[in-house]
């Protein structure tokens, strides 16, 4: 299904949930934060959160910065 | 008189060092890693960021090592309130601290901060119970409202982030600090070299925050040392107490005894 993910249309497997989404995605033990719609989805929501079609997620993690 | 329990302390948190390092801007991990080590710093910023799905990247939390060095992370490059409580609320999500440098930028050319937007910001963050350090101009008015409405501490900048210029308004910083005393007062931006770091902590200032005066200076380790001697130096010199200032000369050497002199030829 596609979704959008930092502002960039990508395709993802259907039926993931936040957990299963970020291991797809590679960035499991990141230290991370997602929003999903605009709400920030809670690490301990993350097996509970179903990924829908057309969702709009932001990942966010740390960089160098003042 | 010992300064050895002499500590920074924000909203309870004690920290030994004043210095707060940001971690952007070094030629590697590697050279940030001894950078850091050598500024004796114990609180560095991190910025937040989209994860980019399109390469791999290293992570930065990986080269700082979470037992030596608190996170402070910021809402640089925020530019409204929005964006910025939408910042502070991710940090909080992924490092799980309350602490947030706020940054609500209103000018992309000075950085300078809207600090109207930063104190409603600042404001609603509180309520949230975050720990707010909001980087703000030198403005007596803006600081107080910012201690009104609950900041854990005020950051004035010295001069535009990334400038190097040093203390530009020194009368300024005098007066916020002489008329802040609720909230611990941090340099945050300006800071070119170690004479500028000492001039802030001399003022009284309880730390100073600098980024690229350490990452961009030619050799990076050596003028985070620099810097730790800085706000030691400047810090000392403050709790020792200056001498006042006269325009003539006093003589440190007695006056009474000089050779040649008394006894008419």
């Amino acid at each position: 299904m596609r979704v959008i993910i930092n502002g960039e249309p990508r395709e993802v497997p259907d039926r993931v949930n936040v957990e299963e989404l970020i291991e797809y995605l590679g960035l499991r033990g990141e230290r991370i934060a997602v929003e999903r719609n605009r709400e920030i989805v809670r690490r301990a929501d993350w097996t509970t959160t179903l990924i829908e079609e057309g969702d709009e997620l932001e990942i966010v993690h740390f960089v160098g910065g003042g | 008189m010992s300064t050895a329990n002499d500590v920074l302390t924000v909203a309870g948190h004690a920290f030994r060092s004043r210095l707060i390092v940001g971690t952007g801007k070094y030629r590697s991990y590697q050279v940030m890693v001894e950078a850091l080590e050598r500024s004796g710093t114990e609180w560095v910023t991190v910025a937040v960021r989209r994860v980019n799905l399109n390469r791999d990247e290293e992570s930065l939390l990986n080269y700082i090592d979470p037992s030596r060095y608190k996170l402070l992370p910021n809402t640089a490059g925020c530019y409204t309130v929005e964006e910025a409580i939408r910042t502070a609320h991710l940090a909080r999500e992924a490092l799980g601290t309350p602490f947030i440098k706020l940054e609500v930028i209103g000018d992309e050319k000075t950085l300078f901060p809207d600090n109207q937007a930063t104190i409603e910001a600042a404001a609603r963050l509180v309520k949230e119970g975050f720990i707010v350090m909001p980087y703000v101009t030198d403005d007596l008015i803006v600081a107080k409202k910012l201690v009104d409405v609950g900041v854990a501490a005020v950051m004035p900048l010295a001069a535009p982030i990334g400038s190097g210029l040093g203390i530009q308004n020194y009368a300024n910083l005098r007066i916020l600090r002489e008329q802040i005393t609720d909230v611990p007062l941090i340099v945050d931006a300006g800071v070119g070299t170690a004479s500028d770091a000492v001039i802030a902590m001399e003022l009284g200032y309880d730390g100073v925050l600098m980024n690229t005066a350490i990452a961009q200076a030619e050799n990076p380790p050596l003028m985070a040392e620099a810097m730790r001697h800085a706000i030691e130096a400047g810090r000392k010199a403050y709790l020792a107490g200056r001498i006042p200032k006269k325009l003539y000369a006093t003589a440190s050497s007695p006056l009474e005894g000089v050779i040649g002199r008394g006894m008419s030829r």
